[in-house]
């Protein structure tokens, strides 16, 4: 079961910077750690987020391991128009989550 | 001769701070007590307070969706019965460990959590310290943010309480410590970098960043107990339970902060 927090002014003026700061739960497992009998722990992390808006890509990372649980990240983008940011999350076996949120532009 | 003697040699004693006040004198006065937030950095702290930057809420949010689920050969989710749990839940956590007529005892939100599933959903209990349970703790106690700590009142329970207070006063462990040499006697003293703090239990479930995960207060009482060398309880044990109830009656008051942010 996966989780995700957004935060996106609902709304803002035209040519504004705004900060956009998204959550989500993962245990980031950094695949170096080991069971106490010596085996190794597989690892399991995101390994790329992208943020578009209106279907143009506007925000992209790379993860890697070391980075920590549930990673959280804050990125400005300037406001033009409104519509709709799509988040996406994508990592090791399959993983897959996105989230949405919307912005008025005044 | 005799008294003097003992008396130079008490004067003696207690100027090389050698012997240890009465117990009893120093717990924590009432005007005194301050949640584990108060040692926090700011950054911490800011993070706590930012339901959008605060990792305990994606608990609360995976909580919901437990509380929602049927489950068990009842078929039944929390839902069913409870209904919304901004309602029905709103204080429960406060007051918790609670008194149970049928175990004649002590149980926790977990335990709780898990009776109501034998008895009501009919079906298997939550592993302690696990994502399923540790969410639905969470929800539930989330709905109690922002109130005071009341203490359960049932008589029957203050025998439990005093057990707990007693663990809280013994020496335990390879070091020899009881809980008091810290959290009463040297709560606003650090051990190596970190605060040792009063150990007050008023924001659990905690995302400790060092777990990088939610944790329950029993998962913070076992570190304690494995720091002080000694040995362990299981999870969900009385003497567990009974330290959970005398924390809760110490912090009678203040407001609970769950999901809290703790280093």
């Amino acid at each position: 079961m996966t989780a995700a927090l957004i935060n996106v002014p609902k709304k803002a003026r035209n040519g504004d910077i705004i900060e956009i700061k998204t959550l989500t739960s993962h245990v980031m497992e950094t695949g170096y750690r080991h069971t106490p009998r010596g085996e190794v722990i597989p690892r399991d992390i995101i390994t790329s987020f992208t943020c578009r808006f209106e279907g143009d890509e506007i925000f992209h990372a790379d993860f890697f391991p070391a980075t920590a649980a549930n990673p959280f990240l804050s990125f400005f983008t300037t406001a033009t128009k409104s519509g709709k940011f799509d988040f996406e999350w994508i990592g090791d076996n399959g993983f897959s989550q996105t989230a949405s949120a919307s912005i008025t532009v005044e | 001769m005799k008294v003097v003697a003992a008396i130079v040699l008490s004067s003696l004693l207690i100027a090389a701070g050698i012997v240890l006040r009465p117990l009893i004198a120093t717990e924590i006065p009432a005007s005194e007590r301050r949640s584990g937030y108060t040692f926090m950095s700011p950054d911490t702290k800011a993070m706590q307070d930012d339901d959008t930057t605060n990792p305990g809420m994606l608990g609360v949010i995976e909580g919901e969706a437990l509380w929602n689920r049927k489950g068990g050969s009842a078929d039944k989710s929390c839902a069913d019965c409870h209904h919304d749990a901004k309602v029905s839940m709103k204080g429960v956590a406060a007051r918790y460990p609670s008194y149970d007529k049928v175990l004649g005892g002590p149980v926790n939100l977990e335990q709780r959590i898990n009776l109501c599933r034998a008895r009501h959903q009919q079906a298997d209990p939550l592993p302690y310290e696990k994502h399923d349970l540790l969410a639905l703790t969470t929800y539930v106690a989330e709905q109690s943010r922002g109130m005071p700590i009341t203490p359960d009142p049932t008589p029957e329970l203050q025998p439990f309480v005093a057990k707990g207070r007693d663990l809280f006063m013994h020496r335990q462990g390879q070091l020899n410590l009881a809980c008091t040499n810290c959290h009463d006697d040297n709560w606003d003293k650090h051990l190596a970098s970190s605060a040792v703090t009063q150990g007050m239990p008023n924001g659990y479930p905690i995302y400790r960043l060092d777990w990088q995960s939610l944790g329950s207060l029993q998962r913070r009482l076992r570190n304690c107990i494995t720091g002080v060398r000694a040995q362990n309880y299981d999870y969900g044990a009385p003497e567990l339970v009974e330290l959970e109830l005398y924390l809760m009656s110490r912090a009678r008051g203040m407001p609970l902060e769950t999901p809290a942010v703790r280093p």
